[in-house]
């Protein structure tokens, strides 16, 4: 295992992001702030408590979820991406590292910075609401679990996209309405049964129904279900990105 | 001397269908300066890049220091220095940092002597601390060459070096190839300078069409393809050939000013003794005399376009 090429990797991303401070983090910070605003004190005052839950705590999770997806994919996408664009590519092709490696830098970095951003959101969070965690470690869990797979799925977006529309492709249009539809400020009970039955199908509505047990011991569906889905969903990138390694696809080709 | 690098039999066909290598096969001794000459879409980058790790192969096999570079792509790598012919270059951020990031992911150890000596022998020291968008296209160019020799490579590959730099700045990095080549390191370079294969080289390689159509020492390659030629000033033009210098292969140019003969230099009699006598029997003064080499350029010309 060439570990200084990690490390190398690892640092040069991490570098990245404080000489773009403002854009990585204040960015992010202030959006979440607005939905606080708007949907936690203006909106949410004039909600009822959902299972016991004020509605500000309780779209904690699901804005903490956003902003941890967008951040992962974009990030994991935009790293491995920018030296495509750049040709600066060449040189992570030619060095002694293997794609493992070239993962752990990558991904490591990216989910890094995703968590970096959701744990300043968590504490954004705590200023506007009353927060308890019931399972912080399981939190934990989902948290850095969430970063890990979205950061992975991001860098097998930076690797197939060929320009920066499709780069931008599916945190854009896809990501929003999978997270504004799974859940993150309603629990699906409210909808009609056909939209209950469609919302099952999205796969961002497991996560964040797990996430929210972890702080609230509320759920749309059962932790253990959430839980086996992000697995699995982890479990076809990793197959994906072994297909990739083995073929060079948009590579070395 | 032993091959440092291996090439056999390698093909590649891109996804396209397009066929860049055809069954090259090329040993590169160690320590030797090789040129690679050919025109656009050779095939000379993408060699290059099956030996560095970039392409994969379609078939064949390349080793460098006896290891596969696919099998045991970490010992191959570790050896090689790679200067590509874009300037690609990360513009945020400073020489230091870009050249000290090359060293790690080679897995080599942090070692600030060793980049300090490498810029300085680039003349960049002055500009670590600059962003590389700060950097002229020529100063970006020493910067990958920095990149390059960061992890002390045995092999340095520099694809189009001096493209698009100043004649100063090419003899510099004339100066930096020769210095590291008396530090043992074997360089490889591809060129469409042919004056800097003849300046530079031990080996001159010439690769068109995806094959290789000759590797040779230089010196014994201008020899072997070189030919004279002697050109002979008139003092007055002639309208046409004497019938008495009809067996001579004699060419009239400059409207009958100049006469031009082409001969051997390997031969064992060039003929130009005889010729001048010719001459002087046939009553024609002559107002000057002199004679050209053909270069590498015309070898090469010559070569490419004869099988292209």
């Amino acid at each position: 295992m060439n570990f200084e090429a990690v490390k190398s990797i690892y640092l040069f991303e991490m570098a990245r992001t404080r000489r773009t401070l403002l854009q990585s983090v204040v960015s992010p910070v202030i959006s979440t702030s607005l939905y606080f605003i708007v949907f936690g004190a203006a909106v949410g005052s004039r909600i009822q408590e959902i299972e016991g839950v004020s509605y500000g705590a309780f779209i904690t999770p699901g804005l903490i979820m956003l902003t941890l997806l967008t951040q992962c994919i974009g990030n994991g996408s935009f790293g491995i991406y920018f030296p495509k664009f750049t040709g600066t590519i060449y040189e992570l092709l030619s060095s002694p590292v293997s794609m493992t490696e070239i993962v752990l830098g990558y991904v490591g970095a990216a989910a890094t910075k995703g968590m970096m951003i959701g744990l300043i959101i968590l504490a954004t969070a705590a200023l506007f609401v009353d927060l308890s965690i019931a399972h912080p470690l399981v939190m934990l869990l989902f948290f850095v679990l969430t970063a890990v797979t979205f950061s992975l799925f991001g860098f097998i977006i930076g690797i197939w996209a060929k320009d920066f529309e499709q780069l931008n492709l599916i945190p854009m249009l896809v990501i929003p309405p999978l997270v504004f539809l799974g859940g993150s400020f309603y629990s699906i009970d409210m909808l009609p049964p056909f939209w209950q039955a469609v919302s099952h199908a999205n796969p961002v509505l497991y996560l964040i129904s797990g996430f929210r047990w972890s702080f609230f011991e509320i759920a749309d569906v059962n932790p253990w279900i959430s839980f086996t889905i992000i697995i699995a969903f982890l479990a076809v990138l990793m197959g994906l990105l072994t297909w990739i390694f083995r073929t060079g696809y948009r590579l070395r080709n | 001397m032993p091959s440092i690098v291996s090439v056999s039999h390698l093909v590649k066909t891109y996804a396209s269908g397009f066929q860049a290598l055809k069954d090259v096969s090329l040993d590169i001794e160690e320590g030797e300066i090789l040129a690679l000459l050919g025109p656009n879409g050779a095939g000379k980058t993408t060699l290059i890049s099956i030996i560095c790790g970039i392409v994969n192969p379609s078939g064949g096999t390349v080793t460098v220091g006896g290891h596969d570079v696919v099998k045991d792509f970490r010992e191959t790598r570790s050896m090689i220095g790679l200067v590509p012919q874009e300037l690609t270059t990360d513009q945020f951020e400073t020489v230091w940092n870009t050249v000290s990031f090359s060293r790690g992911l080679h897995g080599k150890k942090p070692n600030p002597a060793h980049i300090e000596k490498v810029l300085k022998d680039l003349s960049l020291y002055d500009k670590k601390d600059n962003m590389l968008r700060e950097l002229s296209g020529g100063m970006k160019r020493r910067v990958l060459i920095a990149k390059a020799l960061s992890h002390e490579p045995r092999v340095l590959f520099l694809d189009e070096p001096t493209a698009g730099v100043d004649v100063n700045l090419r003899k510099d990095m004339w100066q930096v190839v020769e210095k590291l080549r008396e530090n043992g390191v074997t360089i490889i370079l591809t060129t469409h300078y042919i004056e800097e294969a003849e300046e530079i080289a031990d080996r001159v390689g010439v690769i068109n069409g995806g094959k290789i159509l000759l590797i040779e020492q230089k010196v014994e390659l201008m020899k072997k393809l070189g030919r004279k030629q002697l050109r002979v000033e008139l003092a007055e033009p002639l309208s046409a050939l004497p019938e008495a210098l009809s067996g001579y292969r004699l060419s009239v140019e400059d409207e009958g000013h100049s006469l031009i003969y082409d001969y051997d230099v390997s031969g064992e009699r060039t003929g130009i003794t005889t010729l001048l006598t010719a001459l002087a029997e046939a009553g024609i003064r002559l107002k000057d005399i002199s004679t050209r080499q053909s270069s590498l350029e015309d070898i090469f010309v010559e070569l490419v376009g004869a099988r292209a």
